[in-house]
């Protein structure tokens, strides 16, 4: 592969081949391997999760044991949270937040590349515990001082969400410069399609959750591996504190894995219904909402603990208080398609299904705030089947709806609808026949993360159990048409033309599957949903009329001077310092710590040394010095 | 990528974007450990507690740490002035005063551990030790951080045009002296004042 740059050492040059994947810094690039390793976890998740359903598809069954058992719920909940749902958002943003602000990459594409890599080592460092004495056993929220025991192999957890964390941070900081610095001339705050105001709200929210269970996990860690009090009873240590930091993160945490899917849908329900959002402030200012409201609802988690009348009061109030912006939303997403000419495509499908199963999961919330009520359901396979239909329901339906909607973009080829429609539904009825019974068994009294389900309970109960256990044949049915048909479209797709669903933002403007640089000129932006205002004009009743293609806007000559960043080994090369570090944290070998740390500062050396892009300086011109001569220079 | 603060939407460059919305993450990450502190200052399990803390050795670490604050100051200004000489003049000043404050605190850490306030005592001390300890590890991340700009502008890596990495690197080193300004006043000074 032939090259304008000088070759640097450790710097590859190619664009095709493995060494460009690992080296790589481009947005769509690095987006597309968050995708497929979510994809892997998924099926990694899922497969634990059947596990769990097997041994629970009859009472008193004990396929696996309990300690196993403990270690596939635990797993399973860790995996979707963040392995999937969390980096399949981050997916989403890398792919397509540049392209939808008219830019031509991330404001930071090296870092973007860290936190990528950062979230598959971290991925690997969990799952290889299995091999390694046991993965963690004690629940997603590992509770100290339940955690600070030995016996459930907690330090897998604390370590590896510790590596995940910095990478979503890393992230953060990266997609909010972009958003607020990067936009294309003329994109106003108002003018920022709804994805990337929920983006700019979830970034907001990771940026300040992050740390908070940063403090938690490094707490957990010291008391472990150190014998710090914090969580210990014995000496005045108060469990309590775990489970507040925990879940002042914890609940954020809820809206960061579900408004990245209320902005995909924002964006497909316009399109689909042949009509502008209803309502589009509404929708970015009950977004920002919530991200603000998030931080204060997180002791609902606590209610059955000592919190005290007024804390619980007062929380159940804010949690009340929550359900107005989302019931905005919802509204908003109702009149979007009241009187459009609605399609009925997979993509709409999906997100049909995303507003009416987020709905019975947000009505289900809305019950916790009720105290009385929560302390009746707490642990309970009702708090199950009520997360499962936000997280599952909703998150997911949305960011599926999201790959229908955008898979044209990305390789340029439509999905099969008949595949398309097979999946939907299967996977509608699949989900519904799984989680939905568990509002009854949890309201009979079925308690969560217990392994064996007790006959005592009754024929009911084993028959909602036998009825989820069945929900999930269906699922992993429904998983396989999906994957079938990524597949199968990947190879042999139709083509999908540059403009598929006659759609209304700028990342539709450029070619699909767009170029390394994504724009030939920036556009600048006059509208909200920029592309269609220059597709259609409107005649003197207000109709919209299409313009020739010859008489839209045009946005000048290409540029000539497209400054690209080059590839680079080192946020790879750096990453992988975390490896020694981290086991030595788990095994407690100061060796391997040492290794680690020390690897890591000198891969990030490495990385600062290196320019940008090669034959570069790295540094922008700016007012305090004389214009850099020529125009094209930097 | 590399565009001009011209080009940026805000007409700020990307670098100080980030840095403030990185610090802004770093304020919750102490906020935590300092909420942590407040609610353990009487889970002492019968061991010392706050009155083990030795306000005037400590005012004066603070002082040298505030004060570094000024040379970090001048070392950027000189920086904006393209006077690369002075500039490392007041880096290592800076990173000097870093090194006094957390040699204080290695002296005050022995103190402590000698008179029986170790971190596996009790909650209060847990949570002492964790939370001054990564404010440390802030310092020492900036003394890295500042000795590897002296060592960059003496190879030539570190141009007089690039004083924006002198302005990221002096805020952090802002940031890390107001989160102790913080820690002193509400770790140290309150609860020794109310314990008397």
């Amino acid at each position: 592969m032939s090259s304008t740059t000088k070759s640097a050492p450790l710097r590859p040059s190619s664009t095709t081949g493995l060494l460009s994947w690992l080296a790589t810094t481009d947005h769509k690039r690095i987006g597309v391997m968050y995708f497929w390793t979510t994809l892997v976890f998924f099926f990694l998740g899922g497969f634990e999760a059947s596990l769990v359903r097997t041994q629970l598809a009859q009472a008193e069954l004990t396929i696996m044991s309990e300690d196993l058992y403990n270690q596939m719920f635990t797993m399973h909940g860790i995996t979707m949270v963040f392995l999937v749902v969390m980096p399949m958002s981050a997916a989403f943003f890398n792919y397509m937040i540049p392209l939808m602000i008219g830019a031509r990459d991330v404001a930071f594409p090296r870092l973007n590349a860290f936190s990528y890599w950062l979230y598959l080592i971290g991925g690997i460092f969990l799952y290889s515990s299995f091999l390694l004495g046991g993965a963690p056993a004690g629940s997603w929220v590992g509770y100290a001082p339940l955690s600070t025991d030995p016996v459930h192999h907690m330090g897998y957890y604390a370590v590896g969400l510790q590596i995940l964390g910095v990478g979503s941070l890393a992230s953060a900081v990266n997609f909010i410069t972009t958003i607020l610095n990067m936009r294309a001339p003329g994109m106003t705050f108002m003018r920022m399609p709804v994805f990337i105001w929920m983006s700019l709200v979830t970034n907001f929210l990771l940026l300040f959750a992050m740390p908070i269970i940063a403090v938690a996990l490094f707490m957990l860690q010291f008391d472990t591996l150190f014998g710090a009090q914090f969580f210990q009873p014995g000496t005045g240590g108060d469990p309590l504190l775990y489970q507040h930091l925990f879940w002042l993160f914890g609940h954020p945490e809820v809206y960061i894995m579900i408004l990245p899917a209320m902005g995909i849908v924002s964006e497909i329900l316009p399109v689909q219904s042949r009509k502008p959002l209803f309502g589009y402030a509404a929708v970015v200012f009950a977004g920002a909402a919530i991200g603000f409201i998030g931080f204060g609802v997180w002791a609902h988690h606590m209610f059955t603990t000592s919190i005290g009348p007024v804390a619980r009061a007062a929380f159940g109030l804010t949690t009340m208080f929550i359900a107005v912006p989302t019931g905005i939303k919802i509204f908003n997403w109702v009149f979007t398609m009241w009187g459009g000419k609605l399609r009925f495509n997979t993509a709409m499908l999906f997100c049909v299904g995303f507003v009416s199963m987020f709905t019975i999961g947000g009505l289900s919330g809305v019950t916790h705030a009720i105290v009385p009520h929560d302390a009746q359901q707490h642990d309970t396979y009702y708090i199950v089947a009520h997360f499962h239909y936000v997280l599952f329901g909703g998150a997911l339906f949305g960011l599926i709806a999201g790959m229908y909607y955008w898979f044209p973009k990305v390789t340029g080829k439509l999905m099969n609808e008949t595949l398309g429609k097979w999946h939907f539904w299967t996977w509608l009825l699949g989900f519904n026949l799984t989680f939905g019974p568990m509002h009854m068994s949890g309201l009979l009294g079925q308690p969560r993360r217990t392994a064996v389900l007790p006959a005592e309970l009754g024929g009911s109960v084993e028959l909602y159990n036998l009825l989820s256990s069945l929900g999930v044949v269906v699922l992993i049915f429904s998983a396989l048409i999906f994957l079938w048909n990524l597949i199968r479209s990947l190879k042999r797709g139709e083509a999908s033309g540059e403009d598929p669903w006659d759609a209304r933002t700028v990342e539709w403007l450029t070619a699909s599957p767009p170029k390394h640089h994504n724009f030939d000129a920036i556009p600048t932006i006059s509208h909200r949903d920029e592309f269609w205002h220059r597709k259609y004009a409107e005649d003197e009743t207000g109709m919209p009329v299409r313009v020739p293609d010859d008489q839209r806007p045009d946005d000048g000559a290409p540029d000539e001077h497209i400054h690209m960043p080059d590839p680079s080994l080192w946020p790879l090369l750096a990453t992988l310092g975390i490896l020694p570090l981290a086991y030595g944290l788990v095994f407690v070998n100061p060796i391997l710590i040492a290794v680690g740390v020390v690897w890591l500062i000198v891969g990030l050396f490495a990385w600062i040394h290196e320019p940008l892009a090669e034959g570069d300086d790295d540094e922008p011109a700016d007012e305090h010095e004389p214009a850099m001569s020529g125009s094209g220079s930097h | 990528v590399a565009a001009g603060v011209h080009d940026t939407t805000l007409g700020l460059d990307h670098r100080k974007v980030a840095i403030w919305v990185f610090l802004g993450s770093e304020f919750l990450f102490f906020g935590a450990f300092i909420s942590a502190y407040l609610l353990y200052l009487q889970a002492t399990a019968g061991g010392p507690g706050v009155e083990i803390f030795d306000i005037p050795f400590t005012s004066i670490s603070s002082f040298v740490l505030l004060m570094s604050s000024l040379t970090m100051v001048l070392a950027h200004h000189a920086h904006t002035q393209g006077d690369l000489r002075r500039m490392r003049l007041w880096i290592l000043a800076t990173a000097g005063q870093g090194a006094v404050f957390l040699g204080g605190q290695v002296f005050e850490f022995t103190v402590f551990v000698r008179e029986g306030l170790v971190l596996t005592q009790s909650p209060f001390a847990s949570s002492f030790f964790v939370l001054t300890g990564f404010h440390g590890l802030h310092v020492a991340v900036g003394i890295l951080l500042l000795l590897s700009l002296y060592v960059f502008s003496l190879t030539g890596k570190l141009k007089p045009s690039h004083h924006v990495r002198t302005e990221m690197i002096g805020l952090y080193w802002h940031f890390v002296d107001i989160i102790w300004v913080v820690i002193f006043t509400v770790v140290y000074l309150i609860p020794e004042i109310a314990v008397g």
